[in-house]
């Protein structure tokens, strides 16, 4: 009898525990389907995502270590100098599509980065979820060191921060090589409207 | 000299009123308009119109729709849902609900009345109509949706798992928008939808005209563009992860009284 009742008890609360995210990925799997670019595998998690579903994106810093190493290896740096057209930058910047199932394959993608971020003095409406980068060159500079880093960092923010709300670009395959250095270029380029 | 010393604030005290005055008026004539006519009240019409409107192979409106209340309740229905069905056995918002009358009562095939529920500005959805017209019907009501059933407290611990759950090309979850305070997406503020004090204005508000789509716009396709957007595929539409996504959404907006359909920026 005693037994029975403490076997109640334990099971009882599993019964109400929140589904885990392998339960999520089956309910969805389920319930979505692929549509124009968008595949069903996409709601598959990688090890980051669940890793950061998990842990609410507070992972412990072991294992936050670890990814972070991992997604630096998938950072392919171009040789010379990182430092793009900050023209091209800037469109890139304001364009907010690619890889949505309304957008078609093949178009070039934008970054969104105003969604998040206030760059160029001259664009009014700017997101706040990323810091502001105004000015991000003319308190900075403009060397090798940073070039490398925020060409690395628009490739893949999670090499630098596990569980940034930053989508990998370069390593999405949302935006191209030339298209980061291009960015690299609005953020530090001394001519560009982010550092004036 | 003199002139300009007298000029000066005459301008600098003039100039700013007239204009503080004309933006005013401006905003005072808006506000009127819109409390005058809401454009939300053209669906309302049409939504009435589809609702008592005989359609599909047995030839019958929805008017013995049973939203919960009973056939034909439409009364403090919206407030309600979403809730557990017993006939369908599973937790139902209202346009999944609205589907399945489409089915059981019409006789339609399920395929063609979801065929084209989101609609456009030319052409809004029969779903949409119908929305406007049976949310209506619950205004000054509090929002109570099901949170009994065993069905529906499964729905909302669902939904709240599928809030944070990250995945997709771009690693987001509901979080990476609406997760935080104060922030925003280019100029558009973004409600932290699992804190009730956030929660509370949207659930009391939707479904909404939204003006700068003229589009008449409802919780699933909210979710539907969210996940659009999130770069994720497209979830069914009424399909269980909707539906507990907007469980979670109305919980936890729950107990304000509902004034929509409203109008969206």
């Amino acid at each position: 009898m005693k037994r029975i009742f403490l076997i109640a008890v334990f099971v009882a609360p599993s019964a109400l525990a929140d589904p885990t995210a392998q339960d999520v990925q089956k309910l969805m799997q389920r319930d979505f389907h692929a549509r124009g670019q968008a595949g069903m595998d996409r709601v598959v998690q990688d090890a980051l995502q669940r890793l950061c579903t998990e842990s609410r994106d507070n992972p412990p810093a072991g294992a936050a270590k670890a990814i972070e190493a991992d997604q630096m290896k998938t950072i392919v740096f171009p040789e010379g100098s990182l430092i793009g057209d900050w023209r091209r930058g800037e469109a890139i910047a304001q364009n907010g599509r690619g890889l949505q199932w309304t957008d078609k394959p093949g178009d070039a993608a934008g970054g969104s980065c105003y969604n998040c971020h206030q760059l160029s003095p001259r664009e009014p409406s700017f997101g706040t979820i990323g810091p502001s980068l105004q000015r991000f060159g003319k308190i900075r500079g403009s060397g090798p060191e940073l070039q490398k880093y925020v060409y690395g960092k628009i490739y893949n923010a999670k090499a630098y921060n596990a569980c940034s709300q930053m989508p990998r670009l370069g390593h999405s395959g949302t935006l191209t090589s030339e298209q980061i250095k291009d960015l690299v270029g609005l953020l530090l380029d001394p001519a560009s409207p982010v550092n004036q | 000299m003199r002139l300009a010393a007298f000029a000066f604030p005459l301008v600098f005290f003039f100039v700013p009123s007239a204009l503080a005055q004309d933006s005013s008026r401006a905003i005072k004539r808006y506000r009127e308009m819109v409390a005058e006519g809401s454009p939300a009240e053209l669906f309302e019409v049409e939504g009435e119109a589809l609702w008592k409107k005989p359609q599909g192979p047995n030839k019958v409106s929805l008017e013995k729709c049973d939203l919960g209340g009973g056939p034909g309740v439409l009364k403090g229905a919206y407030a309600r849902l979403p809730r557990y069905f017993k006939d369908a056995d599973r937790v139902m918002d209202l346009e999944t609900r609205l589907l399945h009358c489409m089915v059981t009562l019409q006789g339609r095939k399920r395929a063609e009345a979801a065929a084209r529920v989101f609609g456009s500005a030319d052409r809004p959805s029969e779903m949409e109509s119908l929305s406007a017209y049976i949310a209506a019907q619950s205004r000054g009501m509090e929002m109570a949706p099901g949170l009994s059933h065993p069905k529906e407290k499964e729905a909302y611990a669902m939904g709240r798992a599928l809030y944070f759950y990250r995945a997709g090309a771009w690693d987001f979850s509901c979080m990476s928008c609406h997760g935080e305070e104060g922030k925003r997406i280019r100029m558009q503020d973004l409600p932290v939808l699992y804190k009730p004090e956030h929660a509370r204005a949207v659930v009391s508000t939707w479904p909404a005209y939204r003006v700068s789509t003229s589009q008449f716009i409802t919780l699933q396709w909210r979710m539907n563009n969210c996940y659009q957007q999130m770069r994720m595929p497209e979830p069914d539409f009424g399909s269980d992860t909707t539906v507990a996504l907007i469980v979670f959404l109305t919980a936890t907006g729950k107990g304000e009284p509902y004034r929509g359909p409203g109008n969206k920026r």
